[in-house]
């Protein structure tokens, strides 16, 4: 029988008002233990004070073959920023 | 399209940027960082015993608490580590196999014994110190996930080291025995420090195609100069002295000169022939087969577990 436990992305919240962010993975037998085992691996120092463990099989994401045309849309789109307004100087708090 | 791929990965390298897990990369580039990753974290592992060999001996419950939590820290840059190995595809029981069947290496100085307590603190000031030498410029590998694993260990390599010296300073204004300890330790293990930098520039083979990867940022020797010259100082200060005749500052040269280890001896440790090296694979091995039980139970727990709530769905 195969034992080699599953592999569990993690994520930690730095602190209050901040995303959670991932820092690794580790392999655990469920959800239970992958939480356990992320706060002694990743938090021994008051990282976090939020975790998140997800498995690694349940993670989509966009491959780089595909980085040009998946993010394409946002490349053209320059007035999304705001340096693309030209505001006078002298309007203030703008 | 394949010659698209490896420019557009060497232009990445050249600038600094980062490769990261699903980007193309060379199979060679891959290998070797898979190799070098999974060695780092099999000293991690193996690095373990030679301090935990004093834990039930320490001599206060401060240094009692400081040491397990120095060496649960090992166990934990062990870990990022074998992630990091992961993402490049490796798989851990195949890593833990190759170790234990001594198919993949560790740093060798951890084949040396820790005789006395006085070693768990040059342990920390040297040995750490050297490993951090070697690891603040892995910071920034070219590989994401390496680099990012690196970041955090040296920040807690950093408690290592200073614990080590602060432990040496107290041991220092003790007994004349104390201080002897302490001055016997320091000349076990300067030589065997200044080996954990690898052969010398001259004879390493490695170097030319990592240091283009940017998975190796300095030379051997280099990394070696740099660690004397920030060591001397500090011995100075411990009231110790590294076994060398012939270390003296060299004037012209702004560094310190320094004598060879004996290379012969490096080799021999790396095949094999440490003091320690059959009782550090021995001792691991024994801990991952105890330790299978575990993982079976907690497996089968989890499997009726899952089963249970698909029932009830």
């Amino acid at each position: 029988m195969s034992t080699s436990w599953p592999l569990w992305e993690v994520f930690v919240r730095g602190k209050r008002g901040l995303n959670h962010v991932h820092v690794g993975s580790l392999h655990a037998p469920d959800a239970e233990m992958a939480l356990r085992n992320a706060r002694d691996v990743y938090t021994r120092r008051n990282e976090g004070v939020s975790i998140w463990v997800v498995p690694a099989t349940e993670i989509t994401a966009s491959s780089p073959d595909e980085k040009d045309p998946f993010f394409a849309p946002s490349g053209d789109k320059v007035y999304r920023h705001p340096t693309f307004y030209a505001i006078p100087e002298d309007v203030p708090h703008l | 399209m394949a010659d698209d791929l490896e420019l557009r990965f060497e232009r990445t390298v050249q600038a600094e940027s980062r490769i990261e897990p699903r980007d193309w990369m060379p199979d060679g580039y891959r290998k070797t960082l898979i190799r070098q990753i999974a060695q780092h974290a099999h000293s991690e592992i193996i690095g373990m015993q030679p301090e935990g060999n004093w834990i039930s001996r320490a001599p206060s419950l401060r240094r009692k608490a400081i040491l397990l939590a120095k060496v649960q820290d090992e166990a934990g840059h062990g870990l990022y580590l074998y992630s990091a190995t992961e993402t490049l595809g490796a798989d851990r029981e195949d890593l833990t196999t190759k170790l234990i069947e001594g198919r993949q290496k560790y740093s060798s100085i951890f084949n040396y014994p820790t005789l006395t307590f006085a070693d768990v603190g040059v342990i920390g000031w040297l040995v750490d110190g050297a490993a951090i030498c070697n690891q603040v410029p892995l910071c920034r590998t070219s590989y994401g996930p390496y680099a990012r694993a690196m970041i955090r260990i040296c920040k807690e390599e950093s408690f290592h080291q200073r614990q080590g010296y602060e432990l040496l300073m107290t041991m220092m204004r003790g007994t004349q025995q104390q201080k002897d300890m302490v001055q016997d330790s320091v000349n076990r293990w300067w030589w065997p420090a200044l080996m954990m930098f690898g052969p010398p520039d001259a004879e390493s083979t490695n170097t030319e195609q990592s240091m283009a990867w940017r998975i190796k940022r300095d030379t051997n020797d280099e990394l070696r100069q740099k660690f004397v010259n920030m060591s001397v100082p500090q011995a100075e200060a411990l009231g110790v002295t590294f076994p060398d005749p012939e270390l003296k500052w060299n004037e012209e040269r702004g560094q310190y000169d320094f004598g060879s280890p004996d290379w012969d001896e490096f080799w021999q440790v790396v095949k094999g022939g440490g003091v320690c090296n059959e009782q550090r694979i021995a001792h691991r091995r024994k801990a991952h087969e105890d330790g299978a039980w575990v993982r079976e139970a907690a497996a089968a727990h989890a499997a009726k577990h899952d089963a249970r709530k698909e029932g009830a769905a």
